[in-house]
C-alpha cells in the first residue's frame, strides 16, 4: 500500500477549505473520507430535525416571556422542502389564533422559526434573546412566535397580524458541511405579506465559532432603532453598525 | 396541430407544444412547483408518445415564447440555419432520436446539423431519450475550444480549479490554488467566485492569479466570476482579464433578473475580442447555467425548466464560449429534489449543450437540503466521464466553504482519470510533467520539495 504524507500541511493555516488531505493512490484516505461523511451526516440530520417547540416554550416561560406556538401551511418536512411558498404562509389555525389573541399593536414582533436547521434555533435562540431583549427594554413587543416549518417571509404575515412596526425572525440557516447549526436573523420594517428580500436586513452565521451572540444582539438593537427612526429597512437602511460600535466590541470570534 | 394520445383507458390531449414539452419531462420538483408537470406517469408517457410523433418542422411553426416579448426567442429565430437543418428536416422528434443513435451518424454529422437545431427541438428529443441514449449520443460529439490550451479533445477531461474563500482572503485562496495545482487541477480555468462583486476585489484577485500564472508559466486561464458589467469596467481599466464570465438563463426576463441584456453580452464579447489575450485560440467567454433559474426568477412563461435551460444554450452559442458549465444541483430541492433528478438533469444538460455545439462541463453538486449525497455525485461523475464531458469542478475536499455546497474534489478527478484513462489538456499535462507533479501516465507524484510549495 502506498500512502503519501502531505508536506504542505502548513497551507492549512490560511483557510478552512479541506486542503492538504493526503491521498492513497489518487483517492482520499479512510480517515478523511469518513470525516467528510460525518460532517454530511450532521448537516443532513439538521435539515430533517423537528423543532422541539414545547421545550422552547417552557424555556421562555421560565424567563417570564410570553409566547405562542404557530405553524406554516407546510404540513410536513417533505412538503416544506418541496414547497417554499407554503412555508411562507401561516396555517389557518395559526392566523385565527393571532386574530383571537387581541394582542395590542407593538413596536416589534419576534419570531423563532426552524427554517432549514431546527437545531440552530434550539441551541442559539434563547441565549441570543437573553442578550438582545435587555437592549430593547424601551420598546413594546408582541408575544414571541414559535413557528414550525417556517421560511423567512412568514415573518411578514406574523408581524402584520400583530400590527408591529418591525418584525424580526430568528431562523435556522441552510446547514453547511462545517456549520450544521447556524442561525440567521432578518429584520423587516413595516412587515406586510408579499414583501421581498430587498426590504430586509440580515445578520447571518450566528453559531459556535461564528458570530457571537453579544455582537449580533448589539447590531440588531442598532438596526431596530435605526429602522424606527428612518421608518424603513432593507437596502436603504445602511448597515453602519461597525462604524458606530467600539473596535474591541466588534468583529467575529 | 392536434396533440393527443390514449394510454390505458384515457385519451390525453394537450393544448399546445409547450404543454406537451412540459408534460413529457421526466419528473422534476421545479416543474411540479410551477404546476407544469404531468399529474401521473400515464399522462407523462402520453405526452412522450405525442412528442415522438411531432415533426421537427413543427418547432419552426409554433413558438413557445413569442419573439415579440422575449429577446431570447428573437435570437433563436435569427440564428436558425435552415441549410444545416435540411438533412434532418423530414424527421419527427422520435425519428431524430433514432438518427442520433444510428451507427451511421457520427460526431461530424451531428456537428454539421447542429446550427439547424432550435433549443426546443433539442429539449424535445432529450425528453424521450433514456439516460444511456443521452450518454451515447453525447459521447459522439467533440466540442474543442482554445485559449491558452486545448479543451475537449477525445480522451481528455479538464477541471476548473475553484479555490473560493469565505472572505476573499488572498492567502486563503492561494493555499487552495496551490493545493489544487499539486493534484493537477486547473486546466479548464482557475476560477474564483468572489464574495464581494466589487471591482476592487475582482481586480485584486485577478492580479494575484495573473502573477501566479506568469511566475510559473502555467498554460491555463484565470477568471473571477463577477458580474459581466464589473468585468467590463475592469477591461476598461486594463485589468488582466482572461475570460469574461456571466450566469445566463433561457428567457429575457431571467437575464433581466441577472442584471444584463443580450446587448451587454455583445458589448462584453467585443471588448474580449479586442483584448486578444489567448495564446492559441480566441474562445474567451465563460457561461454558467442551471435548470430552475428561470423558474426561481418567476420568468418561465409556462415553459418547463429543462426547455428553459436549453434556450440558455442558444444564448451561449452565439459567443463561441471556452466553457459552459451547468451548475446542476445548486439551486435546491424545490427544483431538483433528489439524487435521481440531479443525475438526470446533469445528463440532459450535458447532452443538450453538446448537441447545441457547446463545450459543456458540469458542476456536479448538491446542497444539504437535497436528498442526495456524495455517492450520487460519484455516479454522475462516472456517467459524465463516459459521456465525454469537457470539464468538472475541482474543489478542496468537495466542500466549497464560501458557497456552502458540495461538488467534486481534487481527488474525484484523479479517480475518473484512473478508471477511464482520461488525460488533461495536452499543454497542461506537459507542464505538469515538466515541473515533476505528474508522471507520463498522468498520475500525481510525491511533491516533497516542489517549487510550487515555496510560494
Amino acid at each position: 500500500m502506498s500512502e503519501v504524507s502531505n508536506p504542505w500541511e502548513k497551507l492549512k493555516d490560511f483557510t478552512d477549505a479541506r486542503i492538504a488531505l493526503g491521498r492513497t493512490g489518487g483517492s482520499l484516505k479512510t480517515q478523511e473520507l469518513l470525516a467528510f461523511r460525518k460532517d454530511h451526516a450532521l448537516a443532513k440530520d439538521a435539515v430533517w430535525a423537528d423543532l422541539d417547540v414545547n421545550s422552547l416554550r417552557k424555556q421562555l416561560e421560565d424567563l417570564q416571556i410570553p409566547s405562542m406556538l404557530l405553524s406554516s401551511q407546510a404540513e410536513s418536512r417533505e412538503i416544506y422542502i418541496k414547497r417554499p411558498d407554503l412555508g411562507r404562509k401561516l396555517s389557518e389555525t395559526s392566523s385565527a389564533e393571532i386574530q383571537n389573541s387581541k394582542v395590542p399593536a407593538s413596536d416589534i414582533s419576534i419570531i423563532l422559526a426552524d427554517g432549514l436547521s431546527a437545531n440552530a434555533i434550539f441551541l442559539h435562540a434563547i441565549p441570543f434573546l437573553q442578550e438582545f431583549l435587555p437592549k430593547i427594554k424601551g420598546l413594546s413587543t408582541a408575544p414571541i412566535s414559535i413557528v414550525s416549518q417556517g421560511r423567512v417571509a412568514i415573518s411578514d404575515e406574523i408581524g402584520e397580524s400583530f400590527s408591529s412596526n418591525i418584525s424580526i425572525i430568528l431562523i435556522g440557516e441552510r446547514p453547511g458541511l462545517s456549520s450544521p447549526y447556524s442561525m440567521g436573523i432578518y429584520l423587516t420594517y413595516n412587515p406586510k405579506a408579499g414583501n421581498t428580500d430587498e426590504k430586509r436586513n440580515c445578520i447571518s452565521n450566528i453559531r459556535t465559532g461564528g458570530l457571537p451572540y453579544a455582537y449580533a444582539a448589539e447590531k440588531l438593537a442598532f438596526l431596530c432603532s435605526e429602522a424606527l427612526r428612518l421608518k424603513l429597512s432593507g437596502v436603504h437602511l445602511k448597515d453602519t453598525f461597525d462604524h458606530h460600535s467600539l473596535k474591541n466590541e466588534s468583529g467575529k470570534n | 396541430m392536434v396533440y393527443q394520445h390514449s394510454v390505458g383507458n384515457f385519451n390525453y390531449s394537450f393544448p399546445d407544444l409547450k404543454t406537451v414539452l412540459a408534460k413529457a419531462t421526466p419528473e422534476k420538483s421545479g416543474d411540479q412547483l410551477a404546476g407544469l408537470a404531468a399529474q401521473s406517469e400515464q399522462e407523462r408517457i402520453a405526452a412522450k408518445l405525442v412528442l415522438a410523433d411531432i415533426p421537427l418542422k413543427q418547432f419552426l411553426r409554433e413558438e413557445i415564447i413569442p419573439a415579440e416579448i422575449d429577446a431570447v426567442s428573437q435570437l433563436i429565430q435569427d440564428s436558425f440555419d435552415s441549410k444545416a437543418f435540411q438533412p434532418i428536416s423530414h424527421l419527427t422528434v422520435g425519428g431524430f432520436r433514432d438518427w442520433l443513435l444510428d451507427y451511421q451518424t457520427d460526431g461530424e454529422k451531428i456537428t454539421q446539423i447542429s446550427p439547424g437545431l432550435t433549443p426546443e427541438m433539442v429539449a424535445a428529443v432529450s425528453k424521450i431519450m433514456a439516460n444511456q441514449d443521452l450518454i451515447l449520443a453525447a459521447s459522439k460529439i467533440r466540442v474543442i475550444t482554445k485559449f491558452r490550451n486545448t479543451l475537449g479533445l477525445k480522451g481528455h477531461f479538464s477541471t476548473r480549479l475553484q479555490p473560493n474563500h469565505a472572505t476573499d482572503d488572498a492567502k486563503g485562496i492561494m493555499a487552495s490554488t496551490i493545493d489544487g495545482l499539486l493534484y493537477g487541477v486547473g486546466d479548464a480555468v482557475i476560477g474564483i467566485n468572489p464574495v464581494s462583486d466589487s471591482a476592487e476585489t475582482t481586480l485584486r484577485l485577478l492580479e494575484m492569479l495573473e502573477k501566479l500564472r506568469l511566475q510559473y508559466d502555467i498554460p491555463t486561464q484565470s477568471c473571477i466570476l463577477s458580474h459581466v458589467t464589473t468585468t467590463l469596467e475592469l477591461i476598461e481599466r486594463k485589468a488582466p482579464v482572461d475570460l469574461i464570465f456571466q450566469s445566463i438563463g433561457g428567457t429575457e426576463a431571467t437575464n433581466t433578473s441577472f442584471g444584463f441584456s443580450l446587448d451587454t453580452l455583445d458589448e462584453a464579447y467585443q471588448a474580449g475580442k479586442e483584448l486578444n489575450r489567448g495564446s492559441i485560440g480566441d474562445n474567451f467567454m465563460y457561461f454558467e447555467t442551471g435548470q430552475g433559474s428561470a423558474h426561481s426568477a418567476n420568468a418561465h412563461h409556462g415553459v418547463d425548466q429543462q426547455t428553459c435551460e436549453v434556450r440558455a444554450y442558444a444564448v451561449a452559442r452565439k459567443y463561441q464560449p471556452l466553457l459552459v458549465n451547468t451548475v446542476v444541483g445548486f439551486i435546491g430541492p424545490e427544483y431538483l429534489y433528489d439524487g435521481k433528478q440531479v443525475i438526470r438533469a446533469g445528463l440532459e444538460d450535458h447532452f443538450c449543450g453538446k448537441l447545441m455545439g457547446l463545450p459543456m462541463g458540469c458542476d456536479i453538486c448538491y446542497t444539504n437540503h437535497i436528498d442526495a449525497d456524495q455517492d450520487d455525485m460519484d455516479n454522475l461523475l462516472t456517467l459524465l466521464g463516459v459521456a465525454g464531458c469537457n470539464f468538472i469542478m475541482g474543489i478542496p475536499g468537495a466542500d466549497d466553504v464560501m458557497l456552502n455546497y458540495q461538488s467534486t474534489s481534487f481527488h474525484d478527478q484523479l479517480y475518473i482519470r484512473q478508471v477511464l484513462g482520461l488525460k488533461r489538456a495536452p499543454e497542461f499535462d506537459e507542464w505538469l510533467m515538466k515541473i515533476n507533479l505528474t508522471d507520463s501516465t498522468g498520475k500525481v507524484l510525491e511533491v516533497k520539495g516542489n517549487k510550487l510549495l515555496k510560494l
